[in-house]
């Protein structure tokens, strides 16, 4: 299984999220955001936390028409995966691969602590490794994280049971307290808490683990 | 010499504005006094142009010479078998074995940061983590020490809010974990806060880039952001006390841009792997002026530059500007020859400026070209090796008498003191603004002792911390230095960690003044006597001074930041503590309370000595815990606020309760030094006990972890209540939400 991680200029979780890929059991190889197609047998995109170009006019929309967004979103057209955290989703919004949109945090302030968070739905590659309704807890760091769509959006997002993970201690303001969606067929989740670091005994949590395991069972699971 | 036409053709200079004369009061306004100025005179044989006056002035500024502190830097000891590279170069490398070097260092941006906190502190991180990678090391932690005036003063909460911000917006988007640091408010820091940014990295001790040019017509490299007008004589700034007119002061401070800065780590570092760098230096104070007399003075060698080819982001600058600017995010490096296609192919994929400026020259020369004529020609090695070097003269201070009567205080009122004490208050409103996790190697987080990061891809991790007690330096600043080697010696050895080396940030007053010049003087040869008896040695620094407004110098501040090697982080002291265990205190029973916190947090008092550091007895206990590691759930210095201060944050870090048998004010909240707790399982008590006695340490049982409340004797409190007024201070003060 091969996990292609994109690095844009100002990327600064791309290195991580490599390690978290490849402690799962995938080949994990970076990919130059100047890219327009994506390494052959690419089974899952991750788009990486850090400050893609700086933050600087939104959060992720320059990196969002970087030339490599376009073999992405053809990708997750196609049914591909991918997985954006952090600035990852923020780019996932920009791009038109998720709704809404991440605000600046209610609180003006950068946050960065571990937050209490509710899984809620197993029924997506990404989060089958959980069941409904269970807790964990996984580091947030993060200055624009407060997710924020329509009311009828919202409601779509809850009926269809697109979101994967709801915050039990909400640090950002995001409306229904959402932490992660995923797209209508549930093959694309961005979510603002960094499951990549916490995969890692020595690091004191392996919350975040499911979440690499439950993608690759699901991804060895799939016909080819 | 005045501006010599190098053709009839002088097209790009009719643009600029004619160069000022050189007079008195010009001389006065680059900082150089009277007789330095002769100094120049008489090296030169003529009047300088514009341009080189302003270089002299940067070079011979405080900030950039250490002319009032160097003789006195000398006698610090900056050797040992562990130590690659000591003070000297941009930042400090120790041997970490298995071919890796830890780079690191400390280095202030006080002034900077009064003027604009948020742009000030932001700049401050960037240079540090520039110093970090110039040498060939990936950042992989950063810590900060902070001062600031008291909270109620009309200007902290501006400058706290903004310094944080700075900090964290920066470190933040370049992706650096932030492990650590300090805050402490007083008023002597209402005038001048201090802003100490530490940075370490991690380089392969065999790839070491050093600043030393070498090779004559040997390409020099312009690499990074281009240069704008922005800090313009800001090393000149950072040398002078404050007066009025603080906000004309205001363009001397330069903007951070976070995004170059990590694309510049990131191109630098493919620039070394294909080995195209033959020197490097960043730019930092005084800009293309100190990193091209840098390069050409220690490597023996002259420069010229050609300023016409410099990279800029504003018409029409003089060469005086380009020379004087402290933009950011720039880098000046000798390459290969051979190198240069595959030089410019990495720093276009970054989308980073790269011009080939200039060449190094065999004579001893600095020439700077622009617009066709000779802006300077100085002799280079003189610009540094001339430099001005005083031996100020100093006064001891006084000795303090003993500590008068204290008034009656309960225990548990005065932990409530102490825990309502923006010093001692929780500082989570501050490190969850840094980013500590991200690079997922982070062991420990910011907040109780030193923090800890593993080296990436290895078992090896490094812990970091950094302290000082300014009290105890101007009560006696030789004692006061010692002190701020001894707990960061303390602090590594909690976590397990074996103390390696030390940076130090020296900041204090105006050196011309005697008292001030005194406590610097007493401060270094305190930490150099604590660094030389532990096996610390200072392997790079900074000093700041003319921290003084209005005649009122800060609190004397020699910052110590210092790191230690688990060579298996399996073997790091984890904690927390658990319900159940015993709380041991290793080392003497308390006593001490001279220049205590709770003497000042209570009753506003600083009076009587600091309390004395034994440098045997502190390298025998720590050696001890060191030994114990693998039988010790958690450890804590006991420093401010002693073992009361230093149970509660255990027993909150738990999670759980604490009682300690009874004692007296002093016996809880008494700052003797040389001491920790230690929280150890019921079936390992025994054991230690015994190992102490053999080693000599002393080591006894007072009390028990567990339960919901905090019992200093028959006093208690519940720790939900303790926790919740220690942990709503910062917020109260600085803004919730």
């Amino acid at each position: 299984m091969k996990a292609a991680i994109v690095t844009f200029p100002g990327s600064n979780c791309d290195r991580d999220l490599r390690v978290a890929f490849a402690a799962a059991g995938f080949e994990a190889v970076p990919l130059w955001h100047k890219e327009t197609s994506l390494p052959p047998g690419t089974d899952v995109v991750g788009l990486p936390g850090g400050f893609s170009h700086g933050d600087y006019l939104r959060c992720g929309a320059i990196a969002a028409r970087a030339p490599v967004m376009g073999a992405v979103a053809a990708f997750a057209r196609s049914g591909g995966h991918v997985l954006g955290i952090c600035n990852g989703f923020q780019v996932l919004c920009e791009a038109g691969l998720l709704p809404g949109t991440l605000m600046r945090n209610a609180g003006l302030r950068f946050v960065c602590r571990e937050v209490g968070l509710a899984v809620g739905t197993s029924a997506s590659p990404f989060t089958a490794g959980w069941r409904q309704g269970a807790r964990l807890s996984l580091p947030v760091a993060h200055h624009d994280g407060n997710f924020a769509a329509d009311d009828d959006v919202l409601e779509r997002l809850f009926a269809e049971e697109r979101v994967a993970f709801t915050y039990t201690d909400n640090p950002n303001g995001s409306a229904r307290d959402i932490a992660g969606v995923l797209s209508a067929n549930r093959r694309v989740l961005g979510m603002m808490p960094h499951p990549e670091r916490a995969t890692d005994a020595a690091l004191c949590s392996t919350a975040g683990a499911p979440l690499f395991a439950g993608l690759a069972a699901a991804l060895a699971g799939q016909p080819a | 010499m005045p501006d010599r036409d190098m053709t009839a053709d002088t097209a790009p200079q009719d643009r600029l504005a004619p160069e000022p004369a050189i007079t008195p009061d010009l001389v006065a306004a680059h900082g150089l006094k009277p007789d330095e100025y002769e100094r120049v005179l008489a090296l030169l044989g003529r009047e300088p142009t514009f341009t080189e006056l302003g270089i002299f002035s940067a070079m011979w500024n405080e900030h950039c010479s250490y002319k009032s502190s160097r003789r006195w830097l000398r006698t610090l000891p900056t050797e040992g078998p562990q130590v690659i590279q000591g003070p000297g170069e941009n930042a400090g490398v120790v041997d970490i074995g298995d071919g890796l070097a830890v780079v690191f260092k400390m280095e202030s941006h006080n002034h900077p940061s009064y003027i604009e906190p948020y742009q000030g502190a932001a700049t401050g991180v960037g240079g540090i983590l520039r110093d970090v990678f110039t040498m060939g090391a990936r950042p992989m932690a950063a810590m900060n020490a902070l001062s600031f005036g008291a909270p109620e003063h009309p200007r902290t909460r501006h400058l706290v809010q903004g310094v944080v911000a700075g900090i964290g917006g920066y470190g933040n988007a370049f992706g650096v974990p932030n492990v650590g640091g300090e805050m402490r408010f007083h008023p002597a820091y209402d005038g001048n806060c201090l802003v100490n940014a530490f940075a370490a990295g991690i380089a392969r001790s065999d790839r070491i880039f050093y600043s030393a040019a070498s090779g004559v017509g040997m390409p020099v490299v312009y690499l990074g952001a281009r240069t704008g007008r922005d800090g313009v004589g800001g090393a000149t700034m950072a040398s002078a006390e404050f007066d009025e007119g603080l906000e004309e002061k205001r363009p001397t401070v330069q903007v951070g841009d976070p995004f170059t800065e990590k694309r510049l780590l990131e191109a630098c570092l493919e620039l070394m792997e294909a080995e195209a760098v033959i020197s490097i230096q960043d730019m930092g104070a005084a800009g293309l002026t100190c990193s091209a007399v840098e390069m050409g003075d220690k490597g023996g060698l002259g420069i010229r530059l050609e300023l016409d080819r410099v990279p800029v982001r504003e018409e029409a600058m003089s060469a005086y500007e380009m020379m004087l600017s402290e933009s950011q995010e720039r880098m000046l490096m000798v390459l290969r020859p051979e190198k240069e296609a595959e030089a410019r192919e990495i720093f276009a994929r970054w989308d980073l400026d790269f011009a080939v400026i200039g060449e190094t020259i065999a004579e001893d020369r600095f020439l700077v070209l622009h617009g066709n004529r000779v802006k300077a020609d100085l002799p280079l090695r003189a610009l540094s090796g001339e430099a001005p070097e005083y031996d100020r003269p100093w006064v001891a201070s006084p000795p303090r008498t003993p500590l008068g009567p204290l008034p009656d205080i309960g225990p548990i009122e005065a932990l409530q003191v102490l825990l309502a004490h923006p010093d001692h208050a929780h500082k989570g409103w501050v490190w969850e603004q840094y980013d500590w996790a991200v690079g997922a190697d982070t062991l420990r987080r910011p907040g109780l002792g030193a923090g800890v990061v593993r080296v990436h891809g290895t078992r090896k991790a490094l812990a970091f911390t950094s302290d000082v007690t300014p009290r105890y330096v101007l009560a006696c600043p030789e004692t006061g230095g010692a002190q701020a080697v001894a707990e960061a010696f303390r602090n590594l050895c909690a976590v397990g960690a074996r103390p390696l080396a030390t940076t130090d940030n020296l900041n204090f007053g105006n050196p011309e003044r005697p008292e001030i010049m005194g406590q610097l003087v007493g401060a270094i040869r305190g930490s150099g006597a604590a660094c030389r008896a532990l096996d610390m040695p200072i392997v790079s620094g900074n000093v700041s001074l003319y921290n003084e407004t209005a005649g009122r110098a800060i609190l004397p501040t020699p910052t110590i930041g210092a790191v230690g090697l688990i060579a298996d982080h399996a073997d790091m002291i984890t904690g927390p503590a658990r319900a159940g265990d015993v709380a041991v205190l290793l080392g003497r029973d308390g006593g001490h309370m001279g220049a205590s916190a709770l003497i000042w947090a209570a009753w506003g008092r600083e009076d009587g000595p600091p309390p004395p550091v034994d440098l045997e007895e502190e390298a025998r206990n720590g050696a001890f815990v060191l030994a114990q590691a693998g039988a010790i759930r958690a450890a804590s210095d006991l420093s401010d606020g002693g073992l009361a201060l230093a149970g509660f944050e255990m027993a909150a870090a738990a999670g759980t309760g604490l009682a300690l048998e009874a004692g007296d004010t002093a016996w809880f909240f008494g700052e003797d030094q040389g001491r920790y707790l230690l929280a150890i399982e019921e079936g390992a008590l025994a054991s230690l006990l015994a190992a102490a006695q053999e080693a000599g340490v002393p080591a006894r049982p007072v009390g028990r972890f567990g339960g919901e409340a905090l019992r200093l004797g028959t006093a208690q409190a519940h720790m939900a209540a303790l926790t919740a007024l220690w942990r709503g201070v910062l917020p109260g003060l600085f803004g919730s939400g």
